[in-house]
């Protein structure tokens, strides 16, 4: 059985103009020590999608399905059962280390807290693991900077700060939310490379999100794309790139400037993203889409299975994408 | 280079901040932090110039300084022969014409209280007061279309559309007054992957149809890869190499610039974990306190003793116009 399985997983918000349907009926599964990259624009409901697995959503969200945590069921738990959960056993890095770090605490404060809090050991003792992870996610001279306050750091630095905090009780699974999207290219390859080291060393399951091709294709065993709410492709990291069956898949393949190649004219995918509170009731991608057809903006046909265990939701069969 | 004059030559450009330290007394005398040092570059008709490096680098800065948006302290901006900084602000206005921008945050550089037919119309009520009625109508239609919007969608305001849509009204505004030169200042950081391709590609056809030049600032050098005849890149506001887009790209001669170029990730997972580690080590160091004689010999893992005492020299190295800033990239003989 998977450590971790979503099925079905919704997310409606509730706002004065109506219903916002911010994911529509997301599953996937996860195994340990695996890496899950999340792929997709922004408003493809990434985040919440996740957000909504460790309860973290406003009073305003409405969420519905199933999720399996190591065979507990995760979602909709009280807050103090989700507590011992969270950070315990799932960590979580967010896109902005400045803002998601607490500005008026010492960095030593804030990951001192957690062990306290979670494994009820004293103030010493977590202080001394504490300087031992932020020796493991490389900060030079832990010891001195560890009383530092979060604006002290670089940005880069912050964000191993995030990372060390979120491993402090060694979880076993550790979500990414666009952990490198604000940070320089040179540090997004030290921060990466350092994920992928740790994960080995704690075998951590990872699911990560990103907007980025180039960051899953590196770091990914699978990779789930979604458009508008929905899954529109999911397969192995190497199969999605060797031959992406979806439209929209393609569509964002062609669409990245690349170092590594010399393309005159990049491939554009026409239109804007869909309006989340107004979505067609066919496929979320159909005005975009070179492929459609009259029927994809009525129906979408259920998820299809094929290969190994790769998964695609797309009205016209695979051999007629263009 | 070619013997025709060039739109604009920038020799020796210095921006320097006073940044008063912390807790002090009214009388102290502040810190200089050098933005942009010395940095020299020319740019010809027709021809777009990539500017790449990573926060901090001072890419932005040199844009507002070509531009007259923030002082320079030495140097010259010669714009068609004519030096932009000795210019007062009425007749900086007028050279501005020919010499438009495009910002980084889409929505934040549009006026959320102007339809965006008005901010598309107002260069040209500022320049030519006389172009009134059906004529300025008329113009301001030709350019949305130009940029791929509709006209119809001229009374809507700002917040009624999507990023990239934003980012093309900010073209059209920098286009209105027929310019010769455009900077962009990181235009498709803030879009999303298939958006992003869009502006690219609307930039690139309106260069070739127009005959613009463009400067065009990314921090990503994948970006600036499909869009530029030449790139420099930048390093704690020093160049440390300029050369033709073909060359950097086959054979970068910097060793930051090679770290840069590693750290890209390439979305094809065989190529990206086949590629060496090549990690640039540490941190920016503070341009408060730069270090002494090459900018980038902290990181760097060619240097030794003399790169700490030497500021290097950008020189052609090749002399086909690769200029490169380091004491041990070899200089090939004419």
């Amino acid at each position: 059985m998977a450590m971790l399985e979503v099925n079905n997983l919704k997310v409606d918000f509730d706002t004065p103009d109506g219903t916002l349907q911010a994911v529509r009926g997301l599953s996937y599964s996860l195994e340990a020590g695996q890496t899950l990259g999340i792929v997709g624009e922004s408003g493809a409901g990434k985040s919440q999608g996740v957000f909504a697995l460790m309860g973290l959503l406003p009073d305003n969200a409405r969420v519905s399905g199933e999720v399996i945590f190591e065979g507990e069921p995760l979602l909709n738990l009280p807050e103090k059962q989700l507590n011992r959960i969270r950070a315990a056993r799932i960590g979580m890095i967010f896109q902005d280390p400045m803002t998601s770090l607490n500005p008026f605490m010492k960095v030593s404060d804030q990951l001192t807290e957690v062990l306290v809090q979670h494994k009820g050991i004293s103030r010493k003792q977590a202080l001394q693991e504490s300087l031992q992870m932020l020796d493991a996610v490389r900060i030079p001279e832990a010891r001195n900077r560890i009383h530092r306050y979060p604006h002290e750091f670089s940005g880069g630095m912050r964000q191993r700060v995030m990372i060390a905090m979120s491993l402090l009780c060694r979880p076993q699974l550790l979500i990414a939310d666009e952990p490198t999207t604000a940070l320089d290219v040179t540090v997004q390859a030290q921060v990466m490379g350092l994920l992928r080291e740790l994960q080995q060393e704690f075998n951590t399951a990872i699911i990560l999100i990103t907007h980025d091709l180039g960051v899953v294709a590196g770091s990914c065993d699978q990779i789930l794309v979604m458009y508008g709410g929905q899954m529109m492709e999911y397969a192995a990291t190497r199969d999605l790139f060797r031959d992406p069956t979806h439209p929209y898949t393609k569509g964002l393949m062609g669409a990245i400037p690349r170092i590594d190649e010399q393309i005159d004219e990049l491939v554009t995918i026409p239109g804007n993203p869909p309006n989340l509170m107004n979505l067609p009731p066919g496929c979320p991608f159909c005005d975009r889409c070179p492929n459609a057809e009259p029927r994809c903006y009525h129906e979408l046909d259920p998820p299809e299975h094929f290969e190994q265990g790769r998964i695609r939701v797309c009205n016209v069969p695979r051999e007629a994408i263009r | 280079m070619s013997e025709q004059q060039p739109l604009l030559a920038v020799e020796n450009l210095q921006v320097t901040f006073d940044i008063m330290p912390r807790n002090a007394w009214p009388w102290t005398r502040p810190r200089k932090l050098r933005a942009v040092n010395n940095v020299s570059f020319t740019l010809n008709e027709g021809e777009t110039l990539g500017i790449v490096g990573e926060s901090g680098c001072g890419k932005s800065t040199l844009a507002r300084a070509i531009m007259g948006m923030v002082p320079s302290q030495a140097g010259k901006v010669v714009w068609l022969g004519e030096d932009l900084r000795g210019l007062n602000l009425k007749q900086l206005r007028k050279r501005r014409q020919r010499l438009q921008m495009v910002f980084q945050d889409p929505l934040a550089s549009l006026s959320p209280r102007m339809t965006v037919g008005d901010i598309i119309a107002e260069p040209l009520r500022t320049h030519y007061p006389d172009i009134k009625g059906t004529e300025l109508r008329e113009k301001v239609d030709a350019i949305m279309d130009r940029v791929g919007l509709h006209s119809h969608q001229k009374n809507r305001y700002p917040h009624e559309f999507s990023g990239g849509q934003c980012q093309r009204v900010g073209i059209a505004r920098a286009l209105i007054l027929e310019p010769k030169l455009i900077i962009c200042d990181e235009p498709v950081s803030a879009l999303d992957v298939s958006v992003q391709a869009q502006v690219i590609n609307l930039l690139k056809n309106l260069q070739r149809e127009m005959g613009l030049s463009l400067i065009f600032i990314a921090h990503d050098l994948s970006v600036v890869k499909h869009i530029s005849d030449r790139v420099m890149v930048l390093y704690l506001g020093n160049v440390v190499e300029n050369a033709p887009r073909a060359e950097l790209y086959a054979a970068p001669q910097h060793p930051y610039t090679q770290a840069l170029m590693a750290a890209v990730p390439i979305p094809d997972p065989g190529r990206e974990r086949a590629k060496p580690p090549a990690e640039l080590d540490g941190d920016l160091p503070s341009p408060l306190d730069p270090p002494s004689g090459c900018v980038f010999r902290t990181r760097c893992p060619w240097a030794t003793e003399y790169c700490s005492k030497e500021v290097p020299v950008l020189e052609d190295k090749t002399g086909a116009g690769h200029w490169v800033a380091c004491h041990y990239v070899e200089k090939k003989g004419k």
